[in-house]
């Protein structure tokens, strides 16, 4: 069997076994640099590519050295041809490599929108299914320290309308690592994108290669009065505001969505015919983005179990500003969570 | 450019390719009207040597990328007619299975890799395909086939930079037939020489006429000697006439936008009648040699089209197949 299937199929442990896991910690950025070595050293196909990913800091520390691991013909510094290198990294998919691409930033995806819509998410279908496209391309969501507009977007709503790709934002260091093998060793365009504030948090990381299947979304925190579906950072922000909310008695579950194409809507619609309560915390602007998609699955397919309209937690219909006043107006939190869920649990 | 410097086989196959896209594409366009073909066809009539002539230089291994006008490039490489035809019939036989139309040509059984309706699209796909060659060593060349517009698109550009930076064994085709839609390439392009581009990359360029076989033969041929020494990739712009509309059959509005010096010069000069007269004038070919392979041709498309005609079209439930790899 090639490696590829096998690690899809083996099962993945539960997340809450590894809270007695002390003895091997490692932040996100470390398990998403052992992800690409082992990924690395195990298929001779894979490759990483994007600007910097072989400078000293090595993409937040995600790339760092591995360079001199693999030789500059697997891991190499691009020219800012973003749409170019993009389709590039498509050829050679559909020859048969598997291309990981690093971006800073989402919003340099925008240059590449072409290659990503028009070609990587089209060229099974177009074709008959008789080429596919094993591509990841990874982008880091910037926030703070005046980032401003075009430094701070997450975008992946646009990426989420998108039929044809996959779309992966982990929140922990073992999601980091074990959906980055799921995502290199998929068949098709990935969109993998992670938040700066996560690579400093730390979490259990198995040391061999693993794989977390995509479309399975985890339950963070167990509760009874209301589900808040976070995706990426947004779960560090429901997580506090849960224990908060616990002071005042509220018992709130959280589920990580993990992956948002395709997305978990079982894990989703499970908790709430439990709890008949839904927020949506995202990363990205409320309209017509992911936390909109989620809410409307809901109600199209767990309207019978909502006691309470449902409620978003995400950006407001603004560019995001320079200025560290108005970014903390920008920016929801744990209070705009905490009071959303004192609105809908009575 | 000589004659002699071609071996008669190489002649006649090339004869027999580019008369067989003239009759595909005569045949597409005489029955276009009856509606069976409901997929938006660009004909490369008056382009065929082009197609022909780069692909007789290739392996059967090589890699080529095509384009919306890629009839020509399909059958040059070798892709199966009936697959063809079957797919501008919509059917699930067709070499898409009816999920792409004629704008989306593939046969990887003779590395026909696809086609990109977006102009310039398929340029880097054809680039990525020549950094995988590079990595394995395979010994394949990269050709992916574009129109004068493309070079319009900043991603060729982008795309020249990168595989001259790695020196990857691609080959841009640019087929200059002066149009896009309905605008001339002077109105879009204050240097109209598509060379001076890859020039600035550092790219060797040739420039053939895409009208004499004999000429775009020997060029194609040296730019693929360059790709292949393994010192990086080459261009080769070859320019020709696209006798039809931009899309469709026929050419309704030529007399409102092209110019009619320009019009008879290039329609009064055929490549295939040119050709054919070269072959009969230097005794490579007779009227009978040419009398049997084009009868065998028309078989052949008879055949291909009551193919189509006779072939399941796609299930309706099978909608969403094909997705996900």
């Amino acid at each position: 069997m090639p490696w590829t299937k096998f690690l899809i199929d083996k099962t993945e442990p539960g997340f809450d076994e590894h809270a007695d896991q002390e003895d091997r910690k490692l932040t996100f950025s470390e398990a998403m640099r052992e992800g690409l070595d082992q990924s690395l050293a195990r298929d001779e196909n894979v490759y990483v590519m994007g600007q910097g990913v072989d400078d000293p800091s090595g993409m937040f520390g995600i790339t760092v050295d591995l360079h001199k691991q693999y030789g500059s013909e697997r891991v190499f510094d691009t020219p800012l041809s973003e749409n170019g290198l993009t389709g590039i990294a498509v050829g050679s998919a559909i020859a048969g490599m598997r291309p990981v691409y690093l971006h800073n930033r989402p919003d340099f995806l925008m240059l590449a929108m072409d290659q990503i819509i028009n070609h990587a998410a089209k060229w099974s279908y177009m074709f008959g299914g008789q080429s596919t496209v094993p591509l990841v391309i990874m982008a880091v969501i910037g926030r703070g320290w005046g980032s401003a507009a075009q430094h701070s977007q997450s975008l992946h709503g646009l990426f989420m309308h998108i039929p044809g790709l996959r779309l992966v934002m982990p929140s922990t260091a073992y999601d980091a690592k074990g959906l980055l093998t799921a995502s290199i060793a998929d068949n098709n365009p990935v969109i993998f994108i992670m938040h700066r504030w996560l690579f400093k948090h730390s979490s259990f990381v198995p040391e061999e290669l693993y794989s977390i299947p995509l479309g399975k979304g985890v339950v963070r925190r167990k509760g009874k009065d209301v589900t808040i579906v976070a995706i990426s950072y947004m779960v560090i922000e429901a997580m506090r505001a849960a224990e908060e909310l616990e002071k005042d008695g509220y018992d709130v579950e959280i589920i990580d969505s993990r992956t948002l194409l395709p997305l978990d809507e079982e894990i989703i619609l499970d908790s709430i015919k439990k709890t008949g309560r839904l927020i949506v915390a995202d990363t990205d602007w409320v309209t017509a983005g992911a936390s909109a998609e989620i809410s409307a699955m809901v109600a199209d397919k767990g309207f019978e179990y909502l006691k309470m309209p449902i409620k978003r937690v995400g950006w407001p219909n603004s560019h995001v500003p320079g200025s560290y006043v108005l970014e903390e107006a920008f920016y929801p939190g744990v209070d705009d969570i905490v009071s959303s869920v004192k609105e809908i649990v009575k | 450019m000589d004659i002699t410097e071609i071996d008669k086989a190489t002649l006649i196959n090339l004869y027999s390719v580019i008369s067989r896209i003239r009759k595909v594409q005569l045949r597409i366009e005489e029955l276009y009207h009856q509606d069976n073909m409901k997929t938006p066809v660009h004909l490369c009539l008056g382009q065929e040597a082009i197609a022909a002539t780069i692909c007789e230089n290739l392996t059967k291994q090589d890699y080529v990328f095509s384009n919306h006008r890629g009839h020509g490039h399909y059958l040059a490489k070798g892709g199966d007619l009936n697959a063809m035809i079957a797919e501008l019939h919509c059917k699930e036989t067709g070499c898409s299975k009816g999920r792409g139309g004629s704008m989306h040509l593939i046969d990887l059984s003779v590395g026909l890799m696809g086609s990109s309706s977006i102009v310039s699209g398929g340029i880097p796909l054809a680039v990525g395909v020549a950094f995988s060659s590079a990595c394995k060593k395979d010994g394949l060349i990269s050709v992916v086939f574009f129109g004068d517009a493309a070079s319009e698109e900043g991603v060729l550009h982008e795309s020249m930079n990168f595989a001259a930076v790695k020196k990857l064994p691609v080959l841009f085709v640019c087929e200059n037939n002066f149009y896009s839609v309905f605008s001339h390439q002077t109105t879009r392009q204050l240097v109209t020489d598509i060379t001076a581009r890859p020039k600035a990359f550092g790219i060797p360029t040739y420039k053939a006429d895409g009208r004499d076989v004999i000429d775009a033969y020997l060029k194609s041929k040296q730019a693929i000697e360059v790709v292949r020494g393994g010192q990086g990739p080459a261009f080769i712009e070859c320019k020709a006439y696209r006798w039809r509309g931009h899309a469709g059959a026929g050419d309704e509005l030529k007399d409102k936008y092209r110019k009619l010096d320009e019009w008879d010069e290039w329609m009064n000069c055929c490549p295939l009648q040119k050709y054919e007269t070269l072959l009969l004038d230097n005794n490579i070919l007779t009227d009978k040699i040419i009398d049997t392979v084009n009868s065998q041709i028309d078989v052949e498309i008879n055949k291909a089209f009551d193919f189509a005609n006779e072939s399941p079209l796609p299930r309706k439930d099978e909608l969403e197949k094909y997705l996900y790899g």
